[in-house]
């Protein structure tokens, strides 16, 4: 069983994007100060800077919890948003549903949820339409920390 | 290339990290989706995109790249400069097109990543 070391929550503000990133920045720094491995912190933050983005994007807010134990770092991000209807569909890179700005703003090429999938060990996405989408990623460590 | 030869190739102008563009890259990753950048950036690259909100500094500071390029002579304002400087990433602007600008340096060896 795996020893929780951490657990620190933060709150996204959805569609502010002068502040998207913000907690994903933070994490990079947290994680990074308790010696978490190039290559892992690297897979993290993109995690959690996609999941970030989502939430900006596409709710009114969310959280993003941070949990290391001993064993891997696993990120929750949950919101208030639209949902998604089609999951399957929206892992599929090029896949898409970004308004202009969120284009404008560089995102919402249909990679987010590909890139989120594709940097985590383990992936599962709960969504139910009009109420929200719960995201819950864990990335094993393979040393100690 | 170091960046400062990279600087003086493209003709650029350098508003952020002066006093980096001794570093050494040898891969490139070029676009304007910030997902891209993302998906394919391993670290240490260099960055070009036309894209010159706060956003394509957030990026470059989770993708790990050593610098970032603004193409077609985009400018980014004061408050991306400073984000820049604080997260010690510099930044070079040239007017030359993407096209133009990965051509160039594929001529002298430096290459993708994929």
């Amino acid at each position: 069983m795996a020893v929780e070391l951490l657990r620190e929550s933060f709150e996204i503000q959805g569609r502010n994007f002068d502040k998207a990133g913000e907690v994903s920045g933070e994490i990079k720094v947290i994680l990074r100060d308790l010696g978490i491995d190039a290559a892992n912190l690297r897979r993290l933050v993109v995690v959690a800077f996609e999941g970030e983005m989502n939430v900006v994007m596409y709710a009114n807010r969310g959280t993003l919890t941070l949990i290391l134990t001993d064993e891997d770092v696993n990120l929750e991000i949950l919101d208030e948003g639209p949902g998604i209807p089609d999951i399957e569909l929206a892992l599929q890179e090029g896949y898409s549903t970004a308004s202009d700005e969120m284009r404008e703003m560089g995102f919402g090429f249909g990679m987010g949820l590909p890139n989120m999938k594709k940097n985590s060990d383990e992936l599962r996405i709960e969504s139910e339409v009009g109420k929200g989408t719960s995201v819950f990623a864990k990335i094993k460590l393979n040393s100690n920390v | 290339m170091k960046l400062v030869e990279i600087k003086d190739l493209l003709q650029c102008e350098v508003l952020a990290g002066e006093d980096d563009l001794h570093v050494d890259v040898t891969q490139v990753v070029a676009s304007d989706g910030m997902s891209e950048i993302l998906a394919f950036a391993k670290s240490k690259e260099l960055m070009i995109t036309g894209l010159t909100n706060i956003q394509s500094i957030r990026t470059a500071d989770i993708a790990g790249v050593s610098a970032v390029l603004y193409c077609r002579g985009k400018r980014p304002d004061k408050k991306v400069i400073e984000f820049a400087r604080q997260k010690r990433i510099p930044i070079l602007v040239t007017k030359m097109v993407m096209f133009d600008i990965c051509a160039i340096l594929y001529n002298r060896g430096l290459k993708g990543v994929s």
